[in-house]
């Protein structure tokens, strides 16, 4: 067996800039943020994003300047922050370009690409703006060849033109990361709790990064061969990061980190507050040991583990913390 | 002897929407209030309704509110955690989800609801987040019910961007846009609930909070709003507000 570990460092560095990407959890859960740190340290620059429900994976990176083009459905961390504070001034300022699709639109413009096939059919958008209006111009998209052509195409069903459909287009990425609770040294992967997109997002992409909670042995894996979600093949390299999507949850290992998200959001908006916050936790850290340390250390990741009788810490304050 | 039961509007808003979640109803809840109203809504008159949220947890039974529709709360004794593959299409495209429960920073007077942008779309005066699910719930669930603090620039007489399409223009408009169910059935806010004239689907005041007057409503509200059939909303009862405060939001997440 060919072993596809690599370190976290040796991960980014094969990242350059203007690559597309996709991160692969959810809002508040598994986004691999201890790569896209890595990333923000080698001060990566144009990268062209791909997601539905990216939380703040995408506004920090968006906020330190590597982003350049996105297309996406929803950007914030909900409850501990309903609008991603970065994601807003960007666009604000005209300063990432972008394309506004649903949840729904685009799984399945990831599912499109990673079943081969140039775009899939939905029932969802009709009479909403997301349908009707474009954000990028015809001259963005025809800048980038990575960018589809047109947002989407409304046409008759060819078996009952009394049945509309709307046509995506599928997705193709240079770059897939993931993090995830448990992965092998060949690349078979183990997902606990919501899958979200990320097979979906993998199968579309050149190269699938994985980021693993835990690396455990192949055989062990093949015991429950119907929990593996992403066959080994798909996968080019995979890293043990421990911790690796703080401050967001993973199911079954640790829950999201309140007080970090709260000390973020409080200076997000704000540049100045927002610089500081690269500078103490993603500049002035060289790796993920100094950033667990920066954030607390041991005593601020204890009371984060996941009770195993329900897959998070039942007793964490989300509110009025000290 | 008599009591008077205290609550506040957020509470009373609450109660009223997870009302309208029937026992047995599959209901695709969004992120915010909806999470708060549907578990509500499980723990007091629903308890087999089936929630679904769009990360991928279906038929869930939260011990504890999430704080998102992606939380790990919304998975522990789930009967499937799945993804947003199976979840849209299987589930919502395929006309199996009764009531979407969605929330939204603008509603207009046919439910229509931006939750994309303000001002040009081009270059936005303020940007919010963006569709996330609420798009594909509003155009699939078989009805939806909408949750919002109630302010005129909240309900304004024109919203500049739907980002989830209610009755649109009214009439016949939503069908003859190609949606092939659905629409919403009932705006609940912290002033009253709203509902929908059967043809025009034009919203009118249902019911106006205790303590507010039909006449209240309508001025704080950013287009006209019938009131000829407005009545005072129901209370919460004294269980209801137990369980919404000490089972539900103890940490008084979204509870004001």
């Amino acid at each position: 067996m060919t072993s596809k570990l690599i370190s976290l460092k040796e991960a980014a560095a094969l990242i350059p800039n203007g690559a597309s990407i996709s991160f692969g959890g959810f809002t508040s859960q598994r986004h691999p943020m201890a790569l896209i740190y890595a990333l923000i340290r080698l001060r990566r620059r144009d990268l062209y994003l791909f997601g539905h429900s990216p939380g703040g994976d995408w506004d920090i990176l968006i906020g330190a300047g590597c982003v350049k083009r996105v297309e996406l459905a929803y950007e914030a961390d909900e409850a501990f922050g309903t609008i991603g504070p970065r994601w807003r001034l960007a666009i604000q300022r005209g300063a990432v370009e972008w394309e506004d699709y649903s949840n729904f639109a685009m799984v399945t413009r990831f599912q499109a690409g990673a079943m081969g096939v140039p775009f899939l059919p939905m029932r969802s958008l009709f009479g909403s703006d997301v349908l009707a209006r474009e954000a990028l111009s015809d001259e963005q998209r025809a800048a980038d060849p990575r960018t589809a052509s047109k947002k989407l195409h409304v046409m008759e069903s060819p078996f009952d033109p009394a049945e509309k459909v709307v046509l995506l287009p599928a997705i193709h990425t240079e770059f897939c990361v993931l993090h995830v609770q448990k992965a092998a040294e060949n690349g078979l992967v183990r997902i606990e709790g919501q899958s979200f997109a990320d097979v979906q997002q993998a199968l579309c992409a050149d190269t699938v990064i994985i980021t693993a909670e835990e690396i455990v042995s192949e055989e062990e894996l093949r015991q429950d061969p119907e929990r593996n979600l992403l066959p080994f093949f798909a996968v080019s390299h995979v890293a043990h990061v421990p911790f690796g999507a703080h401050p967001y949850a993973v199911y079954n290992y640790y829950d999201y980190d309140p007080r970090q998200l709260k000390i973020y959001h409080e200076g997000a908006e704000d540049d100045a507050q927002f610089e500081q916050y690269l500078a103490q936790f993603v500049y002035g850290v060289n790796d993920q040991a100094e950033y667990l340390a920066a954030v607390g250390g041991a005593a601020r990741l204890d009371g984060l583990k996941a009770d195993p009788n329900f897959g998070y810490s039942p007793n964490l304050k989300r509110r009025r913390l000290d | 002897m008599s009591t008077t039961v205290q609550y506040s509007l957020t509470e009373l808003m609450t109660v009223a929407a997870a009302r309208e979640i029937k026992d047995g109803e599959v209901v695709f809840a969004g992120t915010g209030l909806p999470m708060l109203g549907v578990m509500l809504a499980q723990q007091t008159h629903a308890p087999n309704c089936v929630i679904i949220f769009e990360a991928g947890a279906i038929a869930s039974r939260m011990a504890h509110l999430p704080m998102s529709v992606g939380d790990p709360r919304t998975v522990r004794g789930a009967a499937m955690a799945a993804g947003l593959s199976e979840v849209f299409t299987y589930c919502l495209q395929a006309g199996r989800v009764d009531v979407g429960f969605i929330s939204g920073a603008q509603i207009d007077r046919y439910g229509n609801i931006n939750s994309t942008s303000i001002g040009d779309y081009h270059n936005p005066k303020v940007r919010f987040p963006g569709s996330g699910g609420s798009c594909d719930i509003a155009c699939l669930a078989k009805r939806t019910v909408i949750i919002a603090a109630h302010e005129k620039r909240r309900l304004p007489e024109k919203i500049d961007y739907i980002t989830s399409p209610g009755w649109l223009e009214g009439g016949d408009s939503r069908h003859k846009a190609g949606l092939v169910r659905g629409g919403p059935a009932v705006v609940v806010t912290t002033k009253g609930v709203m509902r929908f004239h059967d043809t025009s689907h034009e919203m009118y005041l249902a019911s106006y909070h205790p303590g507010l007057s039909a006449k209240a409503v309508a001025d704080d509200t950013g287009f006209v709003l019938p009131t000829e059939h407005a009545t005072e909303t129901a209370i919460p009862t004294a269980e209801e507000l137990r369980i919404l405060r000490d089972v539900v939001d103890p940490e008084r997440v979204f509870l004001k």
